[in-house]
């Protein structure tokens, strides 16, 4: 088939963030992940009658952070709402939340240079969990279980505008978005373990037509990946239905992650109406600028200066910086490392090259290993220095991540000091010449490219310990006698 | 003016299962009440302050300190069916 009209994507975002208090959002219950079910939960965040929510300080205050770190103006009158749904992770009946006046409006992130601007982000208490007995799914069980733990533990929701004009900028806007409440601990960010969620909106139009097409929400986005997939299968199903003379329903489909599909989800769409009242129950906030300004000084360096002061300051590629700036764990690293060497391009490199290979290979985390900045640092003056060589470096960082300790006493222990000598290289030199006649004739034909290979044959019979000026002095010499 | 059709909505999403003697009281209940709030909307309001809440109280916090309840077994002897420490509840 051949597509004649272009159809232009647009994506709204809904993101909720799991805020990391200690207590859930309006009772003293515990907010710890993977506890026994139903041990984190007390007659308020039940809904027993007669108790009242209390609210916590700290979600406020981690609310107006997160607004002034995504350029937010924060509301001066605040109030929380009661959206009215029946299910049984919602013991209550009615959730609290906020409706008309959430705690901040009017913000916006860049992504590659464009702006996408944030509607709102908003307050509310997370529901509970069920559990699918048969685990056959939704559909298969013969009843379900529920856990409480969940209810009541705090989150923000943070809603963009229709902005986004890709899956692949969809996902771009989440993983920055995270990034940047990772960087304001004010989540952890694990779209895995459900910390932080996305619901996507969707539509297609004719490129140029101004009225938006009918949206689709799409649920159940467990990684970075289901999300930009779901995203990309639900536009071009969209297409293929408005192409073969079908209509797009508003309706919300389920990503289905093993089928790689979008499937409608019948049950929840005949009562999208929630009856929103205000919350009788707690009153209303007043935010001064003196607060707001309090929380302001709080604000730690978010990625994007962070990526500007590593390319301006410490002289790393756009490149370099972007990727040490991606990962909090790296940053912080790497802001440890700078305090104690002016090698920031070898410190970048090492984080980059040889130390994320090896945890990308262990499944390991920056925090989970040995090593430290300072024995980073002290093993990168040992290169500089000349007293080891790259390729010993390479062993000793191993060691260093796995076993700590310090890379100078590495060095000692095992003798690992670079050979300057070059009586001692001599031999080397000799020997490798001695084995490679054919290698030899090419260079001395004119190949001068096979020093290469020379090179790297006496670093081995020297175990990487030969300084390479000296050897590659000395097999010239050799040669030109 | 309230309808049948908007009570009929109303009792729906609050799970009640209304008679047809019910939902023709209610209906004549309700717009009477819709009566009461139009009069109410005459009242010049131009230079007040919307309320929010009835009490002039604002800004009522906790601190973020956690407590560890104990409850556990009290709490799942309300629940009509319990299965392994969890709520069981029907099919969804």
């Amino acid at each position: 088939m051949t597509t004649k009209i272009k159809y232009e994507t647009v994506i709204g975002l809904e993101v909720h963030a799991q805020v990391k208090t200690k207590s859930k959002i309006f009772c003293n219950s515990a907010t710890e992940f993977g506890q026994e079910h139903n041990s984190q939960v007390c007659p308020v965040c039940l809904g027993y009658p007669g108790t009242l929510p209390v609210l916590n300080r700290k979600v406020v205050e981690y609310a107006i952070l997160a607004g002034l770190a995504l350029n937010c103006e924060i509301a001066k009158h605040s109030k929380f709402d009661r959206k009215h749904y029946f299910y049984p992770d919602l013991p209550k009946n009615i959730q609290i939340s906020q409706y008309d006046m959430p705690i901040c409006k009017n913000g916006h992130i860049m992504i590659n240079g464009k702006k996408i601007r944030i509607n709102r982000i908003h307050m509310e208490e997370d529901a509970g969990k069920l559990v699918h007995a048969g685990s056959a799914g939704i559909s298969g069980a013969s009843y379900s279980l529920v856990d409480y733990n969940r209810t009541g533990v705090p989150l923000l929701e943070i809603v963009s505008e229709a902005d986004i004009s890709s899956p692949e900028e969809a996902r771009f806007y989440v993983e920055k978005l995270r990034n940047i409440v990772k960087y304001l601990d004010v989540c952890d960010g694990n779209l895995e373990e459900g910390s932080l969620r996305c619901d996507a909106n969707v539509s297609i139009r004719p490129f140029g037509q101004k009225e938006l097409g009918t949206k689709v929400e799409i649920k159940n986005l467990n990684s970075f990946k289901a999300l930009q997939r779901s995203l990309e299968y639900e536009v071009d199903r969209q297409i293929y239905e408005i192409e073969n003379g079908g209509k797009i329903i508003q309706e919300t489909r389920l990503w289905k992650d093993d089928q790689g599909i979008t499937l409608s989800m019948r049950t929840k769409e005949e009562s999208h109406d929630y009856r929103y009242f205000p919350e009788p129950d707690l009153p209303i906030l007043e935010i001064d600028a003196e607060w707001v300004h309090k929380i302001r000084e709080t604000l730690p360096e978010l990625p994007d200066e962070k990526r500007l002061r590593y390319i301006e300051k410490t002289g790393l590629s756009e490149y370099d910086a972007s990727v040490i700036v991606d990962s909090i764990e790296t940053a912080k690293f790497f802001d440890d490392a700078l305090k104690l060497t002016n090698n920031a391009k070898s410190a970048a490199n090492w984080l980059m090259g040889d130390i994320t290979a090896y945890l990308k290979e262990n499944k390991l985390n920056l925090n989970d290993i040995k090593l430290t900045p300072e024995s980073l640092v002290e093993m990168i003056d040992l290169i500089d220095k000349g007293t080891i060589s790259n390729a010993i470096a390479k062993k000793i960082i191993v060691s260093l991540m796995e076993k700590g300790g310090s890379a100078q006493k590495i060095v000692e222990e095992q003798g690992l000091t670079v050979i300057s000598d070059e009586g001692q290289i001599l031999e080397a030199v000799k020997k490798v010449i001695k084995e490679n006649p054919g290698e030899v004739e090419k260079y001395k034909s004119g190949k001068t490219q096979v020093i290469g290979f020379f090179v790297g044959q006496i670093m081995k019979e020297t175990k990487g310990k030969a300084n390479p000026a000296v050897i590659n002095k000395l097999f010239k010499e050799e040669m030109e006698k | 003016m309230i309808t049948v059709k908007e009570v009929e909505h109303a009792a729906k999403l609050a799970r009640l299962e209304l008679c047809e003697e019910e939902k023709e009281k209610y209906t004549e209940q309700f717009s009477k009440i819709l009566d009461y709030f139009n009069q109410l909307k005459e009242v010049n309001t131009e230079d007040v302050e919307p309320m929010a809440h009835v009490f002039p109280v604002k800004n009522v916090f906790r601190d973020d300190k956690a407590e560890v309840s104990s409850i556990r077994t009290e709490i799942l002897k309300n629940a009509p069916l319990e299965e392994d420490g969890f709520f069981k509840v029907p099919k969804i």
